[in-house]
């Protein structure tokens, strides 16, 4: 079954340049797509127009279709059942993520309580099971801060905690871990696989890393320039890359990481 | 030579913010003392005043002391009755003028920066064009159509304000709807009026308040300025500004009927601006404590 469908996307600004270029893709029920581009090749363009939430003066073209629902065109109060119910998003920067005025757990009771309408003090318990299946620490102490006063990777935990919170059918993952440090990144990478796995749910993720992507998806896509350049299996495109920007991509990637190996071989 | 003798002695860590804090709710608590005192005047003169309004009998412009704590003025009307009855209209003035300003300019301002296009720059060119109408012929129109009543000056100042405040807020919201959270809420399906409501409003109330104490504080002045031209609340209801006008001829010779009113202006505009103040630093969410 095909829950999200791509045909022909294309994003434009108010003057004119294309920044999506004539992009289809499909996610089935289920399945994990890896999104790979630099920064600037339109690959968080591509899952705002998902859901139909463009910055201002941008417009899309083509079919987007999530979950039998058409996106493109759609009026907003369609959109709003849509967004959460169907899909949900953990942005990149977890600080900028979270309502700097909003304790923790008003923040994740506000989608957890529109979709189970629980209330009082069965919504307070959600809540606090809802940050410890994202395993954060004290959720009684989360629950009550500022996100200011936890880190970045708690706080990241509790926006992940929030799109969780909507069980969404397709989450959408912005490039999640790239504002966490490297050990931080390795948990919130293990994280998002064991409780998207436990949910059966669908994982759009987008990163510029390859080796992250090919941790968490099946199939990737490259973008380059707003144009989708090679698609297939995560190993196949590791493996053996078919395209030049590709194959630059898989290099840099390798030559990274051997330059980290020699290192720490010292 | 070591370190701590060259930089001197050295302070506890904690003494900064702790410093810090404390100077804010300095400048909070004069605030809050100095409109307090003008604020308590305004409600004694709701339930009790040494003389009524139209009492003559003090003689004319009699000094402080012998049964008149401020003295009378020209027509004999006791002084200190007067400027507890203008201290009343100030903070009515005051209130009011804020309230009108708030209501308008927020929805208003809201409203503009959700707009878009061809909406979005009409909008923001009422509202130039509103902040540069002078407020005294506003007064003045208005006046002219209902009455000089204090109503109609607190229409006048509220309205003027309100373009200040939709102004002040377009941006605001504008600013906050840039924000990653914003869409994060909108990503799990929050509507436009729940977010407004939820996430936009609370995150620019800390500077949306402070705005609005420090227009209280100009509505008060522009209201006296008003009924010091007789555009304001109508006699007998002493005005401060009224009060400074009839002054004006005998303050050689009687200085107290214009040294009341202007003293307790002051006070009340400078009260008010501390709050004011005091505010910013205790609500703005950057210079609040961070976690150690």
């Amino acid at each position: 079954m095909t829950l999200l469908d791509v045909r022909g996307l294309t994003v434009r600004t108010g003057d004119g340049r294309t920044l999506v270029d004539d992009l289809s893709f499909t996610v089935a029920g289920g399945e994990r797509l890896g999104l790979i581009g630099e920064s600037g090749s339109g690959k968080s363009l591509t899952t705002l127009a998902v859901l139909g939430l463009l910055p201002d003066g941008m417009t899309a073209t083509g079919s987007v279709e999530l979950a039998g629902t058409q996106i493109i065109g759609a009026p907003e109060k369609r959109l709003t059942t849509v967004r959460g119910r169907d899909a949900a998003v953990v942005f990149q920067e977890p600080l900028t993520a979270l309502d700097p005025l909003m304790r923790v757990g008003r923040q994740i009771a506000e989608p957890l309580g529109r979709r189970t309408g629980l209330k009082g003090k069965d919504l307070r318990r959600a809540v606090a099971h809802a940050l410890a299946q994202v395993r954060l620490p004290d959720p009684e102490r989360i629950t009550r801060a500022f996100p200011h006063e936890i880190s970045g990777g708690q706080r990241q935990r509790v926006a992940l905690a929030m799109a969780l919170a909507c069980e969404p059918k397709l989450l959408i993952a912005d490039e999640p871990t790239t504002a966490l440090d490297v050990s931080v990144q390795a948990e919130m990478l293990e994280l998002i696989d064991t409780l998207v796995r436990e949910r059966g749910m669908a994982v759009l993720f987008v990163s510029h890393d390859l080796a992250v992507v090919a941790k968490v998806t099946d199939r990737a896509l490259v973008l380059k320039d707003g144009r989708a350049v090679e698609e297939g299996p995560v190993d196949a495109i590791v493996g053996a890359p078919r395209e030049e920007y590709t194959k630059t991509l898989v290099a840099s990637a390798r030559r990274l990481e051997s330059a980290l190996d020699l290192r720490s071989a010292r | 030579m070591n370190r701590a003798d060259v930089l001197g002695p050295v302070r506890p860590e904690k003494a900064p913010p702790s410093g810090r804090r404390s100077r804010r709710s300095a400048t909070l608590v004069t605030g809050c003392v100095l409109a307090g005192l003008i604020a308590l005047l305004a409600l004694v003169s709701l339930f009790w005043l040494p003389y009524p309004a139209d009492d003559t009998s003090g003689g004319r412009l009699a000094g402080p002391g012998d049964g008149h704590l401020l003295g009378t003025d020209k027509l004999g009307r006791d002084l200190f009755t007067q400027v507890m009855t203008g201290s009343r209209i100030a903070v009515e003035a005051g209130l009011g003028s804020v309230i009108v300003a708030a209501v308008l300019g927020v929805t208003l301002g809201v409203l503009a920066a959700f707009a878009q296009g061809w909406l979005d720059d009409t909008l923001a060119a009422f509202l130039d064009i509103l902040i540069a109408f002078p407020t005294l012929l506003l007064a003045m129109l208005i006046v002219a159509a209902r009455s000089a009543t204090l109503g109609s000056a607190v229409l006048a100042i509220g309205l003027a304000q309100s373009a200040v405040v939709a102004r002040l807020v377009r941006v605001l919201v504008k600013r906050v709807l840039a924000q990653d959270y914003i869409t994060a809420a909108r990503t799990s399906g929050t509507s436009w009026p729940r977010t407004v409501a939820g996430h936009v409003l609370p995150n620019i109330w800390p500077t949306l308040v402070v705005n609005l104490a420090l227009q209280f504080g100009l509505a008060v002045l522009a209201e006296a300025g008003l009924s010091y031209l007789g555009l304001g609340a109508p006699p007998p209801n002493a005005s401060w500004g009224r009060m400074l006008q009839e002054a004006q001829a005998t303050f050689t010779t009687a200085p107290a009927g214009a040294l009341a009113p202007g003293i307790l202006l002051v006070l009340l505009v400078i009260g008010v601006n501390l709050i004011a103040d005091g505010l910013r630093d205790t609500l703005d969410p950057a210079t609040r404590g961070r976690r150690a």
